[in-house]
């Protein structure tokens, strides 16, 4: 069981390499929805000795809505705002599959200084989630699509999702489902704004919000 | 019953909002819903209402004091709004800045999601437990970026953007904190603790102590974010600066208020795990550090909304520091609190009104308000007297308080910081306001006022009163309920 | 000297040429084709043979030790290897050093040979080629550098048959990740698809093959041999980091490894079939990419 727990992890860490590789903005929607499923079979796999029907709702919630709903709706915005590639991102590719190692190395060196308390479900939970999350935040500051900030942001989601599945194991489920619908929302509301900022700026180049400053 | 009121009545007038055709009717949801909300607020006062929810949701000190602050800042606001929306033209017209033609946002959806802004504020000020208080603080960012997109143009687009990327960003971390908690609670056999405040607070010294000052670290700077401490400040600036006035006033004066009870409630679980001393000298920290970032952007500065957002920075940072500081200053914070609510949403309803008479917001074209608008010229000069820090007004009181607290406790390095950006501050302030206020208005100008209206005078005169007289005199009920909201954070 | 050890040596001399013929016939497969014949290679390596070499006037004695050297170069990196469960013919404690530095060698031979032809056409293909192999040698290492830390010892011949069912237990993912890792260093070196075009013939798209345009007759029988064995080994590899054949005795381990190599061949003409060749400046990513995968499966053993 601890094998399919750790293959599962580490394979979250090959999306987020995915995530930091790709310039074709289809096929970072792609990798979060990999992520959204991934995310559900670590619930499944870390809950395998009492599945609940909590548990059940826990994973078609987070599978539905991270797996499914987010990457139809980012489609949906994607074929509209027909933009497909980010182009020149602040930070290069390679550079950034480089940082990604490097963010995945400092977290294991975080990872190893946080003892956790309670049972561990596998070594590698904690690392993987932080660097998930350092993935999510780089994607935030080196891209210059508002598209991929949204990506990113999900992204960074996945990584607490990931904590607080392997980590956490006292949480109630309306607060799961609570943030789960709080980041619904929230991406919804981001969507929206992407639609006016494309009619207005006729790109998504987060380049050009350049006339507010000091 | 009655927490749950406050929390739904405005959520269903918001859909009543979104539902209503007729303009009229729906600006009259305003008021309405504020005089409910104040009037149940009022109540509670009296009458303390029991927990609801299995305790997840509880009115005590600390939050009957925001409540009531949120309350009275939205029921003065209402009024203003109702007016403000009446001048607003419909349809297109031209953008005096860059002069482009642009439009507003439907006014259904404004006054639905003003409602909806005001019942997740409510449900942070009532709200234990720790999960429940994330939900909340995330819908005030999501019910309050449509509002601040209400004049539909590039540059709040862009101030719009920057607010949901950045409080989403801060707040995903919080949610860090918020799991780095859970960790922190003791395995306990059986169904295992709730993640309400008192609960952990009874739990003490029995919380793992790493876990817990990580937690709060996340904590302070996820929920910092969205109050507006330097370095995580830089929505705060352009969100207030394009966002409609009553929007700015709601923003600076209750919003911020709500993010920092966010980040009192660890405060409290980490003082009663006795891990306080590490925490409040974080919290003195970032003070100082907004109040000296906001000083070096407010000097020079040429946008007068800019200069009011940054001020806002600055006060947070006095409201941080002096609950960092304990005793005596902790009180002081809930006082500054209160003072710098009003007087700051009192400042920004007057910027509308500057706005709609100059329609600029450059600070070197504005001239010579006192007399083209003369209530208005009188208002804008009290209130930057008020938020300086000029006696007889009531932050005076406060930030004299907090410094008392400071030389108190033997900060005294502490306290000649605060004394010397106050001053600079203060400096900054009076060449904009005064070059504004004095002096004749120019020709262009003078043919272009319109007369000042009732409705987006009065609201601002009340509370510049309301904060005259909190300078002179503090009413017993609202000193014994500081003291209450002071204890509950290890203060006096 | 092992008798058993000589039997891969046998093996590898043999099939090597139908690995090449296997890659072949699936790239037909996909696109609908007849294809060669399995054994075209051989009869392409007799043909070769038979012929006479034009030597050029500006070449030197580099020219036509070029072809050689490599080949003795790759045939010394096979005895290395271990092959179906046993050792290899040559182990030593950091042989993995000299397995990289030989094929490096082999490498070195053909681009000093393409370099002294004195055509701007083949020192183009030689700085390319040096170039992706440069990036291609530190993720090498850090594959060989994983498995050694997973299996506790640094010797092929100890840690590649050192890979049993337990071993999958409690590092799976990590030797999957080093397969993938070494998977893609193959299709680097080897210049498969997507880093390079066996078959093109386009000077913007040739890598390997406008190194070895002036060879002719033997000298060329003999890198086309070269390249096929190196293909082998490398795929020897990687289907030993992969099967789980410790402790299994000779007859079954050669049988299983040797039907793994094939697969493997049909897997590089999937992926020559399937992908397109990537542009030169995206092979960086690539190896990063491949770095990636190697490090994580460092990491995650510490």
């Amino acid at each position: 069981m601890g094998i399919w727990v750790d293959s599962t992890i580490i394979f979250i860490v090959l999306t987020n390499f995915m995530l930091l590789a790709s310039s074709r903005l289809a096929a970072l929607v792609r990798g979060v929805a990999l992520q959204g499923f991934t995310l559900g079979a670590l619930l499944l796999l870390t809950h395998s000795d009492n599945l609940t029907y909590r548990v059940w709702l826990l994973v078609v919630a987070a599978v539905g809505i991270k797996g499914i709903a987010f990457p139809m709706f980012l489609k949906r915005t994607l074929n509209n705002i027909n933009v497909h590639r980010e182009v020149e991102p602040y930070i290069g590719y390679s550079l950034s599959i480089l940082i990604g190692i490097a963010g995945l190395l400092l977290s294991l060196w975080i990872g190893s200084r946080l003892p956790l308390p309670g049972p561990i479900v596998s070594t590698l939970a904690i690392p993987v989630a932080f660097s998930t999350m350092l993935t999510g935040f780089f994607l935030i500051i080196s891209r210059k699509n508002a598209l991929t900030q949204v990506i990113g942001y999900l992204a960074a989601e996945n990584g607490i999702f990931v904590f607080g599945v392997t980590a956490v194991h006292s949480s109630s489920i309306w607060v799961e489902l609570g943030i789960l619908l709080d980041v619904l929302v929230a991406v919804f509301v981001m969507g929206i704004a992407i639609h006016h900022i494309n009619k207005e700026f006729e790109s998504t180049d987060v380049d050009r919000f350049s006339s507010l400053k000091d | 019953m009655v927490l749950l009121g406050l929390i739904f009545i405005p959520v269903v007038m918001g859909l009543l909002a979104l539902v209503l055709r007729h303009d009229a009717s729906r600006r009259l949801l305003l008021p309405v819903t504020a005089v409910i909300h104040s009037a149940l607020t009022a109540s509670a006062w009296f009458d303390a209402p029991g927990p609801v929810w299995g305790g997840w949701l509880l009115l005590d000190g600390l939050g009957l004091l925001f409540l009531s602050i949120t309350s009275a800042l939205f029921l003065v606001a209402s009024f203003y709004a109702v007016g403000y929306l009446g001048k607003e033209d419909r349809g297109q017209r031209q953008d005096f800045q860059e002069g482009v033609i642009f439009s507003n946002a439907p006014e259904a959806a404004f006054v639905a999601c003003l409602l909806f802004f005001l019942a997740s504020m409510t449900l942070v000020t009532l709200c234990q437990h720790f999960g429940l208080l994330w939900v909340g603080v995330e819908a005030t960012t999501l019910a309050s970026a449509p509002l601040i997109y209400f004049h539909r143009h590039r540059r709040s687009l862009e101030a719009t953007w920057k607010y949901l990327m950045i409080c989403s960003v801060g707040i995903a971390l919080a949610l860090m904190g918020y799991l780095l908690l859970a960790i922190a609670v003791p395995e306990t056999p059986g169904t295992g603790v709730p993640m309400v405040v008192s609960e952990l607070m009874r739990l003490g010294t029995s919380l793992h102590t790493v876990w817990l000052k990580a937690a709060f670290i996340f904590f302070l700077v996820g929920y910092g974010t969205k109050m507006g401490l330097a370095p995580l400040h830089t929505w705060l600036p352009d969100a207030h600066s394009e966002s409609p006035s009553v929007v700015s006033a709601l923003l600076s004066g209750a919003l911020l208020n709500c993010a920092f009870l966010a980040i009192l409630r660890p405060l409290q679980v980490l003082s009663a795990a006795g891990e306080g001393p590490f925490g409040r000298e974080l919290l003195v920290f970032f003070g100082l550090l907004s109040m000296a970032v906001a000083a070096i952007f407010i000097l020079g500065q040429e946008d007068y909304k800019r200069m009011l957002a940054y001020s806002s920075v600055e006060h947070m940072g006095i409201i941080s520091l002096g609950v960092g500081i304990g005793g005596g200053a902790a009180f002081g914070a809930m006082l500054h609190a209160v003072n710098h609510s009003f007087v700051k949403g009192m400042l920004f309803m007057v910027t509308g009104n500057i706005l709609a008479a100059y329609k600029t917001k450059n600070t070197r074209k504005v001239q010579g308000m006192l007399r083209l608008i003369p209530v208005t010229g009188v208002l804008w000069v009290l209130g930057f007297l008020a938020i300086t820090g000029s006696p007889p007004f009531g932050p005076f009181l406060s930030e004299f308080t907090v410094l008392k607290g400071m030389l108190d406790t033997g900060h005294t390095t502490a306290a000649v910081m605060y004394l010397l950006l106050l001053a600079i501050i203060f400096i900054g302030m009076t060449s904009v306001v005064l070059k504004m206020s004095q002096g004749a208005p120019s020709e262009a100008h003078q043919s272009m006022a319109s007369r000042e209206i009732y409705a987006t005078v009065i609201p601002p005169a009340l509370l510049a009163v309301a904060v005259t007289v909190l300078g002179v005199y503090v009413p017993l009920p609202l000193q014994a309920l500081l003291h209450n909201a002071a204890s509950l954070l290890g203060g006096s | 000297m092992d008798a058993e050890a000589l039997i891969h040596i046998g093996i590898a001399l043999l099939l090597a040429p139908l690995f090449l013929g296997v890659v072949n016939r699936t790239k037909a497969v996909f696109a609908g084709r007849q294809g060669r014949p399995l054994l075209q290679a051989y009869f392409d390596l007799a043909k070769l043979l038979r012929k006479g070499a034009v030597y050029s006037r500006t070449t030197t004695w580099v020219f036509r030790a070029g072809p050689v050297i490599g080949l003795s170069a790759v045939l010394m990196s096979l005895t290395l290897l271990p092959f179906g469960g046993q050792g290899a013919l040559i182990s030593f404690k950091g042989d993995f050093v000299l397995f990289a530095y030989l094929l490096g060698l082999a490498r070195f031979s053909t681009v000093m040979a393409a370099m002294d032809v004195g055509s701007s056409f083949e020192g183009m293909g030689a700085s390319r080629e040096v170039t992706f192999s440069a990036l291609a040698e530190p993720v090498l290492f850090l594959c060989f550098l994983a498995l050694a830390r997973h299996t506790g010892v640094f010797s092929f011949s100890e840690m590649l048959p050192a890979i049993s069912y337990s071993t999958w237990t409690h590092a799976g993912p990590a030797l999957v990740l080093v397969a993938s890792a070494l998977f893609l260093v193959t299709l680097a070196e080897n210049s498969r698809i997507p880093i390079d075009d066996p078959n093109t013939h386009l000077e913007l798209t040739m890598i390997h093959e406008v190194m070895v345009l002036d060879h002719g007759g033997p000298d060329f029988a003999f890198i086309q041999y070269g390249s096929a064995l190196k293909l082998w080994a490398f795929s020897a590899l990687v289907v030993g980091t992969l099967l789980p054949i410790g402790g299994i005795d000779l007859p079954t381990g050669v049988v299983l490894s040797t039907a793994g190599t094939f697969i493997l061949a049909v897997m590089v003409g999937a992926v020559e079939s399937t992908m397109a060749r990537l542009r030169l400046l995206r092979v960086p990513q690539y190896m990063a990419g491949a770095a990636a995968f190697a490090v994580f499966a460092l990491v995650i053993a510490l």
